[in-house]
């Protein structure tokens, strides 16, 4: 069996920056494996700007931040196989994979980092009642019809969900000459970035409903009209709100879920919160010398944030290679009041460096009271203006906090 | 001029022309739909009832029992899969467990393989069984199959053996001729001999082409599910509540590939295609599942869908030939057990009725094996390693969630009957069926069926020729 000093699975935003940070940290023996005909993931379809600002401190398109990676990866002589899927992976750090060239291959490493990135919730997942005729689509799946293949799925769209991706295709479809009649959400506030709701729907005028879901799909064949209700605080449709819509085409922007069958596989522990693998300051999951990062790990806002994470996961594996820390004690990282998820979810004791966490709140809240505990000791508070679920947080476990801890952790938000 | 021409090419129908290939006949298998095995076949509980259920003296327990017997060869020989995991009918209460008793009675007469369990012994075995569960009556040798899959073996073996598959094609008018019928149909006239309608929630409209009353009218009832991703197993056997007026009630069904299906609710339809499902009929497959089951890990619901059972007002099936038209024999209302019956129907129709007025003479040259696809994920390691040696396509995995390789994917293509839409890719090999519902892997599954079909993207459709899933080029 052929052996590497690391293994990283998937060649998106999160790998190639995790592959990166490796080499650059003097492990050269790495292998990256990504599924599609090129590296770069999701990035490659899109196409539009707003990328890198945090890293590159400019805006760059989808493919041209992938671009910057690919290129630095070849320059670090980084091998990363394409057209390859990964369909095993074990707690003894051996990966199967195949591709046409090689069949299946199973190779074991030192580290091995997920970086699987993730899919989009389907229809089924969302119960949406109705036919099942064609014109529903994921709006990440419209968006690679039309951005790697080149057609338009249809004339006349409504959109469900606020997520990002659906929100780009609104505008991407309304440049693309296609009518786009709103956006559903069905809570009351967006699940998309701030800057995404104006650029993309303010700015073409498309209607944004709060609190609506789509109610039924009619159309045999193809689409041709879907029924919009109101909900309530249950979330549960209100009789009499219905509004219809005649359109050929629905997108589903209803949420991303971290790619977990290869983690499950390896029987690591999960979070139910994120739906991603359970991992400690160094962002190794419960199964030793198996790291996790990007949108596998948690469903980030922005590239940057995988970028940033994916990089931390490959110090982290570094650190863990050379065996500088034990796993003595660990204390438990958690979400209280207000808060959806934290990230990572464990500290070891004997953790000597700064930790970021990344967060989310659960609701809107305009001017925000965050708290971070370790048992009973409030390590720190802040105030913070307009958090939003589509947001993510960082907050600091800073070095000298570190040897404040008491306890588990717990980061909660409340209104100030 | 045909010797016989089968309307409908679901489970009845295709199992009809595969029996029928194998005499000297020439034969025709007419659907409307622009697939094999779309209507109920595609979206039923996938069970091979032992036949315990049917009452007494009905042809349902005739052809259950039989039918059930003979799945095992028939898949092997056609190579599909079936499953035995079992069945547990469960009560709760005394009441309950008076009509376990009924059940049990009737099994033992039809010498049908049955135990009794607690319900304590019976949770053992099934940790998810609901706590109110105080008796089972647990049927061994129930078995699951993919019920298209068959189908489609079935129309494959037949169309292999000479018979023609005519899809697309509506049945408008029939017509009675001399020595026969002709079938008036969107795609032109059709003549023949003997017409057999299998037609499923259509079998009622057919029969009154040829006659005023065939003493039923067809009135279907519509069974909606959720489907559960295999990355959980809920269920080990299929759990059966007592059964009641409406039918068999809500089940965990663990199917073949490892998926969890829940349903079906019953409720009757006007129209003979509402497959749509509905909040109501969603929530009460909740409910009803509450009854006999726990723990329903309902974040892994990666679907829900309906079909229509084309359930009749006789409430048995019809399967005779119709008096005032001879030749024209009805294979009409078959609800559940129709699946399990299948088999038997065939057997029953050529044996009892065609044999009567036909010359039935087997075909020498008739194979009535199939062999089965190639499946990536059933060979060995060595195996797999030689086939992607001799062929790379089946190196290149296309779905993700389930794993296909693009080599399968095609192979579905150009098979005998194969795939030319993106559900019947699908329903052959199963590249959409997991837990992301195709959102990875249509588009490419598209590209690969206008690539081997030599069309453009544009012209690929979901399912029915309507359906197209891309609107034009981008500019």
């Amino acid at each position: 069996m052929r052996h590497y000093q690391a293994v990283i699975i998937g060649g998106g935003s999160a790998g190639l920056s995790a592959a990166v940070t490796l080499k650059e940290n003097g492990i050269e023996d790495i292998l990256v494996l990504e599924k599609d005909a090129e590296a770069g993931g999701i990035l490659q379809q899109c196409i539009h700007n707003g990328f890198g600002l945090q890293t590159f401190k400019e805006q760059l398109s989808g493919p041209a931040y992938a671009e910057r990676f690919i290129r630095k990866a070849e320059e670090l002589n980084v091998s990363v196989l394409c057209g390859t899927m990964v369909t095993g992976l074990n707690d003894r750090r051996e990966v199967t994979y195949v591709n046409p060239e090689e069949g299946y291959v199973t190779v074991s490493a030192d580290v091995v980092i997920l970086a699987v990135g993730c899919y989009e919730r389907s229809r089924g997942a969302v119960e949406i009642p109705g036919e099942r005729p064609a014109g529903i689509y994921t709006a990440g799946q419209a968006q690679r019809y039309l951005n790697i293949d080149g057609y338009l799925t249809g004339k006349n769209v409504f959109i469900l969900g606020s997520g990002d991706i659906g929100l780009i295709m609104a505008r991407r479809m309304t440049l693309e000459g296609a009518k786009v009649y709103g956006v559903a959400e069905l809570m009351p506030y967006s699940n998309g970035l701030p800057r995404n709701i104006k650029q993309c729907l303010e700015d073409f005028g498309i209607p944004l409903y709060l609190s609506h879901t789509v109610t039924h799909v009619y159309g045999k064949d193809r689409l041709e009209r879907i029924e919009v209700s109101k909900v309530g605080k249950d979330l549960k449709p209100i009789p009499g709100t219905e509004m219809y819509f005649d359109v050929d085409t629905l997108l589903l922007s209803v949420g991303l879920i971290p790619e977990n069958h290869l983690a499950d596989e390896a029987g690591i522990l999960m979070d139910v919160r994120t739906k991603g693998p359970v991992v400690d300051d160094n962002y190794m999951t419960s199964v030793p010398g198996i790291f996790a990062c990007g949108n596998g790990l948690h469903v980030h806002d922005l590239v940057d944030f995988v970028t940033l994470e994916a990089a931390r996961s490959a110090l982290g594996a570094v650190r863990w290679l050379k065996g500088t820390q034990t796993a003595d004690k660990v204390y438990k990282a958690s979400a209280g009041q207000g808060v959806s998820y934290v990230v990572p979810g464990r500290i070891n004791a004997s953790c000597d460096h700064r930790v970021d966490f990344f967060f989310r709140v659960r609701q809107n809240f305009e001017t925000a009271q965050i708290t971070m505990k370790s048992g009973d000791k409030v390590l720190r508070t802040l105030k913070k203006k307009k958090l939003m679920p589509s947001v993510m947080e960082q907050l600091p476990l800073t070095e000298k906090m570190l040897g404040e801890l008491e306890g588990d952790i717990t980061i909660e938000v409340t209104e100030a | 001029m045909y010797d016989i021409v089968i309307i409908g090419a679901g489970i009845v129908g295709t199992m009809l022309a595969r029996d029928l290939s194998g005499y000297r006949l020439r034969l025709a298998l007419v659907d409307r739909e622009n697939d094999i095995a779309n209507g109920a076949t595609m979206a039923n509980s996938a069970i091979i009832h032992t036949g315990y259920d049917p009452e007494d003296g009905t042809m349902k327990a005739r052809m259950n029992v039989r039918g059930a017997r003979m799945y095992e060869k028939i898949c092997q020989d056609l190579g599909c899969l079936r499953k035995v995991v079992g069945a547990y009918v469960a009560a709760c209460g005394e009441d309950e467990e008076k009509t376990l008793a009924v059940l049990k009675q009737r099994a033992d007469e039809r010498e049908i393989e049955n135990v009794y369990l607690s319900g304590d012994e019976a949770r053992s075995q099934e940790p998810n069984l609901g706590d109110e569960v105080t008796k089972v009556l647990s049927f061994p040798t129930t078995a699951v199959v993919y019920p298209w899959e068959i189908a489609i073996a079935c129309a494959e073996t037949a169309v292999n053996n000479g018979a023609d598959l005519m899809l697309n094609t509506e049945v408008r008018d029939i017509a009675r001729t001399e020595n026969g019928y002709i079938l008036h149909t969107d795609h032109g006239d059709v003549e023949t001999r003997y017409v057999i309608d299998a037609a499923g929630t259509g079998a009622g409209k057919i029969a009154r082409m040829v006659c005023e009353d065939p003493g039923f009218t067809i009135q279907p009832r519509k069974g909606e599910y959720f489907v559960l991703d295999h990355q959980v197993e809920y269920v080990k056997h299929i759990v059966f509540p007592v059964p009641g007026v409406k039918g068999k009630g809500v089940l965990a069904v663990p199917t073949v590939y490892g998926n969890t299906l829940l349903g079906p609710t019953s409720d009757p339809v006007q129209a003979l295609d509402d497959t749509s499902t509905t909040f109501k009929g969603l929530d009460s497959v909740r409910a009803d599942l509450n009854k006999t089951m726990k723990n329903v890990p309902y974040r892994y619901v990666i679907r829900n869908f309906a079909g229509l059972r084309p359930s009749g007002s006789t409430h048995d099936f019809v399967i005779r030939e119709c008096e005032e038209a001879p030749g024209f024999i009805f294979a009409a209302c078959v609800e559940s057990p129709g699946l399990a019956s299948a088999p038997a129907i065939s057997e029953y129709i050529i044996n009892e009725i065609l044999s009567r007025s036909l010359t039935l003479e087997k075909d020498p040259d008739a194979v009535m094996t199939r062999k089965r696809p190639l499946v990536m994920a059933e060979l060995t390691d060595e195996e797999r390693a030689e086939v992607i040696r001799e062929n790379p396509a089946y190196g290149r995995i296309i779905c993700r969630c389930e794993q296909i390789s693009e080599g399968e994917i095609v192979d579905a293509i150009h098979r005998t009957c194969g795939a030319h839409t993106v559900k019947g890719v699908k329903k052959r090999v199963r590249p959409g069926m997991g837990r992301c519902q195709g959102g990875f892997c249509e588009p490419r599954v598209l590209d690969i069926l206008a690539r081997e079909l030599g069309v453009s993207p544009l012209d690929i459709v979901l399912d029915s020729k309507a359906s197209r899933i891309l609107e034009s080029e981008n500019r």
